[in-house]
C-alpha cells in the first residue's frame, strides 16, 4: 500500500485546512507590501485600519448571529438610523450624552424586535430582518427629512477622529470588540450555547439550553452594536446621514463568511473573522492605491467571496 | 457462473481510517444477497462505492464479469445500479410522476409532455402493483408508499442491480410484507438484490445468501441455509447473544418517578404509573402508541395539559427541559441526529452540552473541568474517537449514542428517560449501552426505556409498561412477560382479535 498521508502535498493541504484564511491573509499582505507602492506606509495602514473598523465592530456580533444559525440584514439601516437619531437628539437637547444614549436605545430596541420576531414568533431571520431593515431605513429618512443632519458639537467629533498612540480611536474600539467577542464566544456558557443552538437547535433545547433566550440576546446585542457603529460613523462624518451604509450588512456577512463562519450555523471563530475583515479591507485598499475604478471593486469583492466559499467547499470535500 | 455484481479487492481509506480493507465477494443475478455487519463495519461505504458516490482507493467493481469504471452516480445509474437509501432521495414538492422520471422527463423542445409522463408513470407503478395517483405530491404520501415510488424509480431506470439500505426501519409489519413480495418479484425477474439490514428475522425470511463484514474486512459469504442466527452474530461480533443484556436483579430503593394523570398531545387518556429508584422500567408499544410523547411530556419538552410528576416523593413543577434537568430528570431522545447531537461540534462539547452550566463561574466555562469530564466519559463509555476534539458527526451511530448518554453522567441524575437508545446501532455498542443502563440502575437511578424491540425490552427491564394508541394498557413484571403477551397487549384491539 502506498501511504498518501505522508506525502508533501497532503501535508501542505492539511496545513491549509487548519490555517486556512490566516495563510491567505499573510500571503495577501506580503504580496501587497511588495507589489503595491505606498501600501506599507504608516499613513496607509492607518487608513486601512480605519476603513475596516466599522465592518469589524459589527462583524464581532454578526459572528454570533451566524453561529446561531441566523443572520441580520438590518445592521446597515441601523447604522444610518442611529447616526441620524444621535445628530437630531444632540442638536435638540444640546447634550452629547443624550444623543448617544438615544441612538443606543434605538438600536437595542430594533435588535429586541428582531430577536422577538425570530426567536419567539419563529419567523425566518431573512424575512424578519429584511422587514426591519426597510422600516428602519425609512424612519431614518423621515426623522432627518431626507437630508444629512449636521452636528453642532465639536467635542463629539473626538470619538471618531482622535487617536491614541498613533492609532485612531475607532480602531481601538474595534480591537476591543474583537477581544470581547472572542472571549465571550470561547470562554462563556453563552458563547458555547450559541454554537450549540446553531449546530442543532432541537438538541440544544433538549439539553436544557434556552434557545429563544440565546437568540434574543444575540439580536439585541447586534442591534446595540450596529447603533454604536452608527454613532462612531456620525462622529467621523460630523453629521447623521440617512442614506449611508447601503449594502453594509452584506459587507459584514461577506467578511464573516470569508472568515469561515458557516451560514448554516454552529461553526465560527473570532480569529478567522478578523482575517476575513482584513482580507476584504486589504483588497479594497490595494485597489484604491492602484487607482482601479470603484465599479471594479464590487466585482472584485464578489469574486473574492465566491472564491472563499469554493475554497471552503474544496477543503471539506477532500 | 459469473456474478451480476462483484467486488474485487475493494479498499477505501480515509485519513486515519481504513473503512474497507480488501473486500471481495459476488452477487448472483436472481438472488437476494444480505449484507450484514456492525455499524462501522463498512456497509455504508460499500454502498456508496456501488452507487458511484465515492471511489474506492483500491480494487474494482465488476458488472457481469467486466470491470465497471463509472464516474459518479449518473454513471452508476446508467450502468443499471440503483441504491435505495433509508433516507429516500425524492423531491417532496414534486409529483410522483415527476419523481419517477426525474432527470429524464419526456419532453419535446424542452417542454414536458405531461400526458405521456402521466401514462408512463402509471405503467411503472402498475408493474409493482401500486395504484398511487401519479399526480400526487410525494410529500403527501406515507413513508411506505414513498419507498414504493423509489423502487418504481429504480425500475424506470432499468436497474439490474438494486441495493436496499435498511428499507424496513420505519414500516409496519404489513408494509414490510408488501415490500418483501416486491423484492422477491424483482429477484424472480433475474435482478440482483443486495439487502442491508440489522434485522435478523428479515434476513432469514428474505435472503438466500449472506456476506458479513467486520471492521472493514470480509468475514464470510455463505448460503443462509448453512448458517443459524448464533453463527451470524458470532461472525459479526465474535460473541454470543445471551450475555449482551447484562441483566442482574436489583433491589428497588424507594420511590423514583411517579406520574399521575399526565395528559397532553399524543396521549388519548391521562397516564399514571410509578417506577422505583434503581428499577429499569421498559416501555413497549407499536410506533405511534404515544411512548415518545409520554417521555417528552415528563421531560417538559412538550407542554402538558394536566397531571403531575414527582421524583423521589417530591412533586415537581416542570415547564421546560431546563427545569427537568435541574430536578434530575433527563432524556436521551429518539432521533439521535435530529434531537441528540450537535453534529458540527466536537465530542468534548457534545459531552459538556448540559453539565458545563453547573460548573460555570459567573458565566465563564471551566475548561479544565470540561476536559477532565470529557476524558472520563470517553474512557467510562469506551467511546471510540480519535480525540475529544473530533466532530461528533464523524463517529459511528453507537458512539454518538454513548456521547448522548454520557452527557448526563456528570449530572446528578435521578430519572433517566431513554427513547430507543439502541436504534440503528450495532450489537457490540448495544451491549455496552445495556451495561451502562444496568450500572446506573444499580447506583439508584430510575431508568425508563422506550423500545420497539421485544427481545431488548424483555432482556433489560424489571417491569414492562405497554402502550397502545395513546393509552397505558398494562405494566407487566419481568417474570410474567413474554414476546406473545406483550405483543397481544400492544396490538390494536381489532387486529388482536383477527390475529
Amino acid at each position: 500500500m502506498t501511504a498518501p498521508a505522508s506525502s508533501p502535498s497532503r501535508r501542505a493541504a492539511d496545513f491549509l485546512d487548519r490555517a486556512g484564511m490566516l495563510v491567505v491573509l499573510v500571503v495577501l499582505f506580503a504580496a501587497c507590501s511588495l507589489g503595491v507602492e505606498n501600501f506599507l506606509s504608516w499613513r496607509n495602514l492607518q487608513g486601512l485600519a480605519l476603513a475596516v473598523s466599522m465592518t469589524g465592530m459589527v462583524a464581532s456580533t454578526m459572528l454570533f448571529c451566524l453561529a446561531a444559525g441566523d443572520f441580520d440584514l438590518s445592521v446597515g439601516a441601523v447604522v444610518a438610523g442611529a447616526g441620524v437619531l444621535a445628530a437630531v437628539v444632540m442638536n435638540r437637547t444640546g447634550s452629547i450624552g443624550a444623543g448617544i444614549a438615544a441612538a443606543l436605545a434605538f438600536g437595542t430596541a430594533v435588535g429586541l424586535v428582531n430577536g422577538w420576531v425570530v426567536a419567539r414568533l419563529q419567523i425566518n431571520a431573512l424575512i424578519a430582518t429584511l422587514a426591519t431593515m426597510q422600516i428602519v431605513r425609512g424612519l431614518a429618512y423621515i426623522v432627518s427629512d431626507g437630508k444629512a443632519v449636521g452636528i453642532a458639537h465639536e467635542a463629539f467629533f473626538a470619538l471618531g477622529n482622535s487617536a491614541f498612540l498613533g492609532i485612531p480611536t475607532p480602531v481601538w474600539i474595534t480591537l476591543a470588540c474583537f477581544a470581547l467577542g472572542g472571549l465571550v464566544l470561547n470562554r462563556t456558557v453563552f458563547g458555547r450555547d450559541t454554537l450549540a443552538v446553531g449546530g442543532n437547535p432541537e438538541a440544544a433545547h433538549l439539553a436544557g439550553i434556552s434557545v429563544a433566550r440565546v437568540k434574543l440576546l444575540i439580536f439585541t446585542a447586534q442591534g446595540a452594536m450596529a447603533a454604536f457603529a452608527g454613532v462612531v460613523l456620525a462622529s467621523r462624518m460630523t453629521s447623521g446621514q440617512p442614506g449611508t451604509s447601503l449594502g453594509f450588512e452584506l459587507e459584514v456577512i461577506s467578511a464573516c463568511v470569508l472568515g469561515g463562519v458557516s451560514l448554516t450555523g454552529g461553526v465560527g471563530s473570532m480569529a478567522y473573522v478578523v482575517a476575513g475583515v482584513l482580507i476584504m479591507g486589504i483588497v479594497q485598499n490595494a485597489m484604491n492605491l492602484k487607482n482601479i475604478e470603484p465599479f471594479w471593486q464590487y466585482v472584485a469583492r464578489g469574486g473574492i467571496l465566491l472564491g472563499a466559499v469554493l475554497f471552503d467547499r474544496w477543503k471539506r470535500g477532500r | 457462473m459469473t456474478s451480476a455484481l462483484a467486488f474485487r479487492g475493494v479498499s477505501m481509506e480515509f485519513p486515519g481510517v481504513k473503512a474497507l480493507d480488501d473486500v471481495s465477494f459476488g452477487v448472483r443475478a436472481g438472488s437476494i444477497h444480505a449484507l450484514m455487519g456492525e455499524n462501522g463495519a463498512g456497509k455504508s461505504t460499500l454502498l456508496k462505492i456501488l452507487s458511484g458516490a465515492q471511489r474506492a482507493t483500491a480494487g474494482t467493481v465488476e458488472l457481469a464479469g467486466r470491470p465497471a469504471d463509472f464516474a459518479g452516480t449518473a454513471g452508476a445509474l446508467a450502468a443499471g445500479i440503483a441504491v435505495i437509501y433509508q433516507e429516500l432521495h425524492l423531491v417532496p414538492g414534486m409529483s410522483v410522476a415527476e419523481n419517477l422520471f426525474l432527470g429524464h422527463l419526456p419532453q419535446r423542445a424542452g417542454f414536458v409532455r405531461r400526458d405521456e409522463l402521466r401514462a408512463a408513470a402509471r405503467r411503472q407503478l402498475e408493474r409493482i402493483g401500486e395504484s398511487i395517483d401519479p399526480d400526487t405530491r410525494v410529500g403527501r404520501l406515507p413513508l411506505a408508499q414513498r419507498q414504493m415510488v423509489e423502487i418504481a424509480k429504480a425500475l424506470t431506470r432499468g436497474a439490474r442491480i438494486i441495493a436496499f439500505d435498511e428499507p424496513t426501519s420505519s414500516l409496519s409489519d404489513r408494509e414490510v410484507q408488501r415490500l418483501f413480495a416486491i423484492i422477491r418479484e424483482l429477484r424472480d425477474q433475474g435482478r440482483a438484490i443486495l439487502y442491508v439490514s440489522h434485522r435478523m428475522d428479515e434476513i432469514f425470511a428474505l435472503c438466500d445468501t449472506i456476506t458479513i463484514l467486520r471492521d472493514g474486512r470480509h468475514v464470510t459469504t455463505a448460503a443462509l441455509a448453512d448458517l443459524d442466527r448464533a453463527a451470524v452474530i458470532r461472525h459479526m461480533v465474535g460473541r454470543t447473544l445471551a450475555d449482551i443484556y447484562n441483566y442482574a436483579p436489583r433491589p428497588p430503593r424507594g420511590p423514583g418517578l411517579e406520574v399521575r394523570a399526565l395528559a397532553g398531545p399524543g396521549l388519548a387518556e391521562p397516564v399514571s404509573f410509578a417506577a422505583a429508584a434503581g428499577e429499569i422500567l421498559g416501555c413497549f408499544g407499536l410506533v405511534g402508541a404515544g411512548r415518545s410523547e409520554l417521555l417528552r411530556l415528563i421531560f417538559g419538552a412538550t407542554p402538558r395539559t394536566a397531571g403531575t410528576v414527582a421524583v423521589a416523593g417530591k412533586e415537581l413543577d416542570i415547564a421546560s427541559p431546563r427545569d427537568a434537568i435541574a430536578a434530575g430528570v433527563v432524556l436521551c431522545p429518539e432521533d439521535r441526529k435530529k434531537e441528540g447531537i450537535v453534529p458540527v461540534r466536537s465530542v468534548l462539547e457534545n459531552l459538556n452540552l448540559s453539565a458545563r452550566r453547573r460548573r460555570a463561574r459567573a458565566g465563564f466555562i471551566s475548561e479544565g473541568w470540561e476536559h477532565r469530564n470529557a476524558a472520563e466519559r470517553i474512557a467510562q463509555l469506551r467511546v471510540r474517537t480519535p480525540s475529544p476534539a473530533q466532530q461528533i458527526r464523524h463517529l459511528s451511530g453507537g458512539n454518538q449514542q454513548k456521547v448522548v448518554l454520557g452527557r448526563w453522567l456528570a449530572e446528578p441524575v435521578a430519572v433517566l428517560l431513554c427513547d430507543e437508545p439502541t436504534r440503528g446501532i450495532d450489537i457490540g455498542a448495544k451491549s455496552e449501552i445495556y451495561a451502562i443502563l444496568q450500572d446506573l440502575a444499580r447506583g439508584g437511578v430510575c431508568v425508563v426505556v422506550v423500545s420497539s424491540e421485544l427481545p431488548e425490552v424483555l432482556g433489560i427491564s424489571d417491569r414492562i409498561a405497554v402502550m397502545r394508541e395513546g393509552r397505558l394498557v398494562a405494566v407487566v413484571p419481568r417474570a410474567e412477560a413474554t414476546e406473545e403477551s406483550l405483543l397481544r397487549l400492544a396490538l390494536p384491539v381489532s387486529a388482536a382479535v383477527a390475529g
